[in-house]
């Protein structure tokens, strides 16, 4: 007898991914034949903040803003074979991706569109009425003197697996941990308890193997020569096949590049991950201290061993606020005595800002040679001793407005004329910046909420 | 390790691994490529040598996790990354490209560990 698996399929690690990598982990979820789901994890850390900006702007905007295309081209697909599209894109905007992913269904010809919304994240009116804790030993936010932009709770796997209950075709949900994306659909077809730690483990750590997409299937792991890895132009997405016991098995649809061996996957376990033993999240603490990884085929490896631990009593909420600004101007100097030039642009542009009173943080690189592994003091590029053919200087201040910042990106292309001799290629930008910071809550305190919104209820 | 042959290497011979961040913190995975470097780098690639790669940008403490059963090292660095994403000036505000730092620690190794890790990484 063949031991039921579901496979949960990955098609995007971050808000940038690729948008045309879902079609082979469609095809292949779908010829396993076995219960599947497709996730999509497009939600940084700071991306709500710039999401609550695009929705006062815009009330029906505020979701991930390539939806559609990551979407797009898998759609149809999984509508007519059964395989639910999970995904957090709905950022600041549940109700509105879903809207409009209505309107995509409706653009493709598909009909009965069935979009499950899962909120109650959004904690930005509520948060100051809260009881709330420290988190670790971070310094916290002065709430009373910020204005908030984004609050948002990490809700875990439960509301998902509520949420496919209702038999949707895609969830769309706001913020949720990412581990979530893959529990919530093993939980719903396995029927696992909320309180069966180890399920629970193995579902997280499933989820945290595929959160970040091609990172185990050889993205960000290439070393030429060295971690060789074919193809990342057409990089497979991952799949990890679950058992009911909690075994994974991680792999990637046949004719797509990258690779899935034992060091794709031990990079990936150790990814962002602090105590090996205390991986923190709603529905689990995860121990990955005895998980063993072993390659049983091409491209696939054996991952077991997940151990859980019950979930903290409280709920992480990040809270976002307003960051200052980002100037950044960057020039670049080759050839002959390059490297003493460079120098120079950045002693003087050090004396610029000086000279103009500017009040900002600056910081000054030498780029060509370690500065990006440096300090801002410049340790490490004081003690550089090559001669580079080609050096960018590049200027960074930090400022609390926007006119300082661009003062100090301006004032790099002045050095076109008033700088060293041969500088070229001045690029420069401001950029608005986001801190965060976050809080505790106890659990009692968070309302998840799942709702189905169908064609009848635009 | 009484060899007269032992060897000293950056840590990118013998071992890959991968940098992640929260915050103003750093993880950095120290994964040998074979098995046989686990205990040489078990034995050097000590907390302290750890943080006097980053004191230059400021760390404050570095803490080792041992992961026998994966054979793999996490390193998790405190305030190395300047602010982090939120604020940090570096071009590389969430430390990505630290770990290729973080593998110029050098280790002894006896050259049957060397061979082995060459063998294991395909050259």
């Amino acid at each position: 007898m063949s031991v039921q698996r579901m496979h949960i399929g990955n098609a995007a690690g971050f808000s940038v991914d690729r948008m045309d990598v879902g079609g082979p982990v469609a095809d292949a979820l779908i010829e396993s034949g076995q219960p599947a789901a497709l996730f999509y994890e497009t939600l940084a850390e700071r991306t709500l903040a710039i999401a609550q900006r695009e929705r006062r702007r815009d009330p029906e905007k505020g979701y991930t803003p390539d939806l559609a295309g990551f979407v797009r081209p898998v759609l149809k697909r999984c509508v007519s074979s059964g395989i639910p599209i999970i995904g957090n894109f709905g950022a600041a905007n549940p109700i509105g991706a879903a809207r409009h992913l209505h309107e995509l269904a409706k653009e493709l010809g598909i009909e009965g569109l069935r979009v499950a919304v899962v909120d109650g994240d959004d904690l930005r009116e509520d948060i100051r009425g809260l009881r709330t804790e420290k988190w670790g030993d971070e310094k916290p936010l002065d709430l009373a003197n910020t204005e908030i932009l984004a609050a948002n709770v990490y809700l875990g796997a439960q509301p998902i697996a509520d949420a496919l209950d209702l038999d949707p075709h895609i969830v769309v949900t706001g913020r949720v941990t990412d581990s979530a994306l893959a529990l919530g659909p093993l939980m719903q077809n396995f029927g696992w308890a909320a309180n069966d730690w180890d399920k629970m483990a193995a579902g997280v750590l499933a989820g945290h193997l595929l959160e970040c997409g091609s990172q185990i299937t050889g993205g960000y792991h290439a070393d030429p020569g060295r971690k060789d890895v074919s193809g990342l132009a057409n990089v497979g997405f991952p799949i990890a096949e679950v058992e009911a016991d909690g075994d994974i098995f991680v792999t990637k649809p046949a004719g797509t590049g990258g690779v899935v061996n034992t060091r794709t996957v031990k990079e990936q376990i150790l990814y962002e991950l602090d105590d090996p033993t205390h991986y923190l999240t709603p529905d689990a603490t995860l121990d990955i201290s005895n998980v063993q990884v072993e390659q049983v085929g091409p491209n696939r490896v054996r991952v077991t061993g997940a151990r859980g631990r019950n979930a903290p009593e409280t709920l992480k909420v990040t809270i976002s606020a307003d960051g200052g600004w980002l100037g950044e101007g960057e020039i670049s100097y080759a050839g002959p005595n390059a490297m003493a030039r460079a120098k120079l642009a950045a002693k003087i542009m050090r004396e610029r800002v000086n000279h103009l009173g500017l009040d900002c943080d600056l910081r000054t690189d030498l780029i060509g040679t370690v500065s990006i592994h440096d300090g801002d003091t410049g340790e490490l590029t004081a003690s550089f001793d090559g001669e580079p053919r080609e050096v960018r200087m590049r200027a960074a201040a930090n400022a609390h407005d926007e006119a300082t910042a661009a003062l100090v990106a301006r004032e790099v292309e002045s050095l076109y004329c008033d700088g060293p001799a041969g500088g070229g290629g001045v690029r420069r930008s401001t950029t608005w910046r986001v801190k965060t910071g976050s809080v505790l809550v106890p659990r009692s305190d968070v309302k998840p909420r799942v709702t189905l919104v169908t064609e009848d209820d635009l | 390790m009484t060899s007269d042959n032992i060897i000293e290497v950056p840590l990118y011979e013998i071992a890959h691994g991968r940098t992640g961040d929260k915050g103003d913190r750093l993880n950095v995975s120290i994964i040998p490529f074979d098995d046989s470097g686990y205990d040489a780098i078990a034995e050097q690639a000590t907390e302290a040598r750890m943080l006097d790669m980053f004191r230059h940008r400021g760390a404050t403490e570095a803490r080792r996790y041992d992961l026998p059963k994966l054979k793999a090292f996490n390193f998790v660095i405190e305030n190395v990354l300047q602010g982090g994403v939120n604020n940090s000036l570096n071009l590389d505000g969430h430390g990505k490209t630290l770990s290729f730092h973080a593998l110029t620690m050098t280790v002894r190794v006896t050259p049957a560990i060397l061979a082995a890790a060459e063998q294991a990484r395909g050259d």
